[in-house]
């Protein structure tokens, strides 16, 4: 899978074990200050901005993941919609996208990338 | 080639309509599109113009997409009016001092209210009825009115007295002719009409002559009536009729009409060839149209005929009218008067239900020529369909009238009768040909799409009914079942998901995904077999298998708002509660600084709660004997009841025990939406159980069960499927009917439409639930059986297991709740601040 181009990672901080996150649901950590949705499908990670920007709410960690086409998506829980889990964008509003963060699970912990 | 300049002069719904007409036809190539507007906006859909009153704002109300003539470099002057045309050098100037060059123009000035000549008319306090400005005047002063009258008894002034009704006035309606709407009904419509507007509080003055409206310190204070009578008024509306604008036209030494209008030929063309006009300036054969269906046809007219010379023509329009005037139907179709050499009528007056409806028939009767129908116009779209394509009628036409008798059939012409040119949606003007190849081509099969794509059924509505059955009739046709298909992961409605659910003993989504399914599954398909998987086993909804599945309610056991907080609601079965429960609550909202608020279901909402106070919140309810209230599961919500005869003077059962009893065992039950009841002592019906899915009412004998009721967006009554029941009986229906309908229903169906939709409708049920046509009873029943047995409180098993808390910290990472949350105090409680208040002093930042 192709990543988008994302900022060399300076720094990766680690958030908590894999296991912490029970498959296919999502959790939310600060990172630098921000707050960072992080969802585990199988034993892959994805990480997105919390914050959907149509309810204006930190709750997009508290969606329900799935795949629409083989793509993988978290439904915002407020007003549903989509969100493409590798590049951020609203697949129900082409206009709106939200930011991804880089995120890799190494030796059993989830590291989110500080650029 | 230079391109040419074309002037449109007057953007309402007919110059609008024009520009769109040339913009679909890809004209902007050929033409420089110029319009001059003279309202402060755009075009807005003037038909509706009373949605005004009812909260519509001038934006809900406009016909041009944002950008549409900036994309198809169209100039538009808005607040500007084209005063001079000047034929000779072929310049056009307007007020503002704009001058255009014009090769052609197009006229579509619109018309103006006509006010009568009467004594005193300029008082303030008159006003007119027909731009946003005038609706804005007359609300502002209607502030400071008790009394409005409305000069007019017409299709606007009836509209008209509906606003001013609205606004809380005591309304008059006063008519010159002998009756209402003279131009649309006859006599006895007329006195119909009047009397169900009477009915709705509005009074209606017939064959009344207005002499002098007399003025008291420059305000209109009272009419004075040719008959000596008056009436004391704060504000008057002239409706008398519309006039064409046409001075522009008569300025420059166009044609006009003795009576006014700009006489046009059958290309709607004026008598200068560059000049055209249509709409309600525009005279066809002496006649104003001063309708909207037929300016748009004069505006497609007008746009063929520029870009393609002879290629289309306006010989007149169909007048039928189908409105729904202060609540009331009104139609008028075809020849109406039965104006028609030989014709016959057939009317039946009802006064009992406040209708009339005639119908007017040629000579021998095989032909409906036209009609008038008040108080029901359900029928209008077909009978419509028979004036304008000739069908031969049933032998027996009065029939046509009828509703349909209980086990006979009505005569009921199908779509599939009407001939490809039949004119279905006579505001857009497209005919079941373009309907029918719309659907076939671009394989569209819902009626938005069809609505979307061919413009039918957008203008008023009135076509809704038919597209909808052409559309269902194509689809049969073509053998395409309507896709039932949960989502792109399963193949399978939510009907045969339980069925594979319940027969193979699936007991997770993943085992299902892996037989059944492909992907990973996702928002739509992952709540909706969580919930089968609860109807159908009970298990606690938390497990790590089904936790992913669950919508973030049921995820946290609270229902999410806005803001990202939650509200709690604490079952209270029946509304019963000991004041030191209710004590417990208040403890509760107040130490977590909680909203509170009364439930319409007889229960309490703790509003605001953080996800990390859940648990804590749960913790103190749970101790004090609380248990979940399911407000956040599409599960039995509340049983509400009345006190009865407990302590009632009129009750004749003891309604609250029942309904405790009931809602104890349903409680937790999930289901395809929510689950609502209710139980009443008495016949008065003060638990309003005939508005519930499922309602009981108490009798002298036993009880009366209602079935399939909601409120809502579509409100339904409850129907009555079984009288003077026991107990016993009573309890054991119930749990046949909603095992019966969390078996069949779809996805996120409500009782109410999962019964509009069932073959065979109550009949049908009743022989299912009660008389076990299927034999399914005993297995209903011991599924019953088994959830009721297996209830357990999510709250309480969730706060006794640690690592289940673990998912209520907001930060996985660190401690502390969402920093963004912020409260406003009002009214000595606290809510989420709008977003005008973010940033302000009166936000706290939540502690």
């Amino acid at each position: 899978m192709t990543q988008t181009t994302i900022p060399a990672v300076s720094q990766w901080q680690t958030i908590c074990p894999l296991t912490r996150i029970i498959p296919n649901t999502g959790v939310c950590a600060l990172v630098n200050n921000e707050q960072v949705a992080i969802f585990r499908i199988g034993d892959e990670v994805f990480a997105i901005a919390n914050y959907d920007p149509f309810s204006k709410a930190y709750v997009l960690s508290r969606g329900i993941v799935g795949d629409r086409q083989g793509i993988p998506k978290v439904a915002s829980p407020i007003y549903k919609q989509n969100f493409n889990l590798i590049t951020g964008e609203c697949l129900d509003d082409e206009s709106v996208s939200v930011p991804v963060f880089p995120v890799r699970v190494t030796d059993g912990q989830i590291q989110v990338g500080i650029t | 080639m230079k391109k040419k300049n074309l002037v449109v002069i007057g953007n309402g719904m007919v110059g609008h309509k024009f520009l769109q007409c040339m913009i679909d036809k890809g004209a902007t190539a050929d033409w420089n599109l110029i319009t001059f507007c003279e309202e402060p906006r755009m075009a807005y859909d003037r038909v509706n113009l009373s949605g005004f009153f009812l909260g519509k704002t001038a934006d809900d109300l406009s016909l041009v997409e944002p950008d549409l003539y900036k994309n198809n470099n169209i100039q538009i002057h808005i607040g500007d009016r084209a005063s001079t045309i000047d034929r000779t050098s072929k310049i056009i100037t307007s007020a503002n001092g704009v001058s255009v060059n014009y090769d052609k123009v197009v006229l579509a000035t619109g018309s103006y209210p006509f006010v009568p000549p009467i004594k005193g008319k300029d008082a303030d306090g008159t006003f007119v009825y027909r731009t946003i400005e005038d609706l804005e005047a007359m609300s502002a002063h209607a502030k400071k009115s008790k009394v409005g009258v409305v000069v007019g008894g017409g299709l606007l002034g009836l509209e008209c007295a509906n606003a001013l009704k609205n606004m809380g006035l005591e309304t008059h309606v006063v008519e010159f002719a002998p009756r209402l709407m003279p131009v649309q009904v006859d006599d006895v419509g007329g006195a119909v009409l009047k009397d169900q507007i009477e009915a709705l509080g509005v009074k209606v003055h017939v064959n009344k002559s207005t002499t002098e409206i007399v003025n008291e310190n420059g305000t209109v204070h009272k009419m004075v009536f040719a008959d000596g009578s008056e009436l004391q008024t704060d504000m008057i509306v002239f409706s008398a009729g519309i006039r064409p604008r046409d001075d522009i036209a008569r300025d420059c030494g166009l044609v006009v009409g003795d009576r006014g209008g700009i006489v046009v030929n059958e290309a709607c063309q004026t008598s200068d060839p560059d000049i055209h006009a249509i709409g309600e300036c525009a005279l066809y054969e002496n006649r104003i149209y001063g309708l909207v269906a037929p300016g748009y046809t004069m505006a497609t007219v007008a746009a063929d005929h520029l870009c393609e010379p002879e290629s289309n023509q306006f010989t007149g329009a169909d007048m039928s009218t189908k409105l729904k005037l202060l609540g009331v139907d009104v139609a008028s179709f075809g020849d109406a008067f039965a104006k028609t050499p030989g014709s016959k009528e057939i009317a039946i007056k009802d006064s009992i239900n406040g209708t009339y409806k005639k119908l007017v028939v040629n000579e021998s009767g095989s032909l409906l020529l036209g009609g008038i129908l008040i108080g029901d116009a359900s029928a209008y779209g077909n009978l419509l369909q028979l004036v304008q394509n000739a069908i031969v009628l049933p032998p027996h036409p009065e029939d046509l009238l009828m509703p349909p008798r209980e086990g006979g059939s009505s005569f009921s012409m199908g779509v599939e009768s009407l001939p490809d040119t039949a004119q279905i949606c006579s505001c857009n003007n497209v005919t079941k040909a373009q309907i029918c190849t719309a659907i076939q081509d671009q394989g569209l099969t819902d009626i938005g799409a069809v609505k979307k794509c061919t413009n039918a059924g957008t203008g008023c509505g009135g076509c809704v009914p038919l597209v909808t059955d052409l559309l269902k009739a194509e689809l049969k046709a073509a053998g395409i079942e309507v896709k039932k298909d949960i989502c792109e992961h399963f193949a399978f409605s939510r009907q045969e998901l339980y069925s594979l659910i319940r027969t193979h003993q699936i007991k997770t989504f993943d085992e299902l995904l892996d037989r059944h399914g492909s992907g990973s599954g996702c928002e739509i398909c992952k709540p909706a077999i969580g919930s089968i998987l609860a109807s159908a086993w009970n298990d606690y909804v938390l497990t790590p298998t089904h936790a992913g599945l669950q919508d973030t309610n049921d995820a946290f056991l609270a229902n999410i708002q806005k803001d990202g907080t939650y509200s709690v609601i604490p079952r209270i079965p029946g509304g019963e509660i000991t004041p030191n429960m209710l004590i417990v609550i208040g403890e509760v909202a107040r130490d977590f600084n909680l909203y509170t608020k009364i439930t319409g279901g007889q229960r309490i909402d703790l509003l605001g709660a953080r996800v990390d106070q859940l648990p804590l919140i749960w913790a103190r309810l749970v101790n004090a004997g609380f248990e979940s209230g399911h407000a956040y599961g599409k599960a039995l919500r509340t049983v509400k009841s009345c006190v009865g005869s407990t302590w009632c003077r009129f009750g004749v059962q003891d309604s609250t025990s029942l309904a405790i009893e009931i809602e104890l065992r349903y409680r937790g039950l999930r289901a395809p939406h929510k689950l609502k009841s209710a139980v009443s002592g008495c016949t008065r019906e003060c638990a309003e159980a005939q508005s519930k899915d499922f309602g009981i009412i108490a009798t002298e004998k036993g009880w009366n069960l209602y079935v399939c009721g909601n409120g809502g967006i579509r409100p339904q009554h409850a129907q009555l499927i079984a009288e003077d029941l026991d107990k016993e009986t009573l309890i054991q229906y119930i749990d046949r009917f909603l095992m019966f309908y969390i078996r069949t229903a779809n996805r996120l169906e409500r009782t109410a439409t999962w019964l509009n939709k069932m073959e065979g409708g109550l009949d049908y049920l009743k022989q299912v639930v009660i008389h076990d046509s299927l034999g399914i009873c005993a297995e209903l029943e011991a599924e019953m059986a088994y959830q009721v047995q297996t209830y357990a409180c999510e709250w309480k098993a969730t706060i006794a297991d640690p690592e289940k808390l673990q998912r209520f910290n907001h930060f996985v990472n660190v401690d502390g709740p969402d920093p963004s949350l912020m409260r406003v105090e009002e009214r000595g409680q606290v809510r989420p601040p709008f977003d005008h208040e973010r940033s302000k002093e009166r936000s706290v930042v939540m502690p």
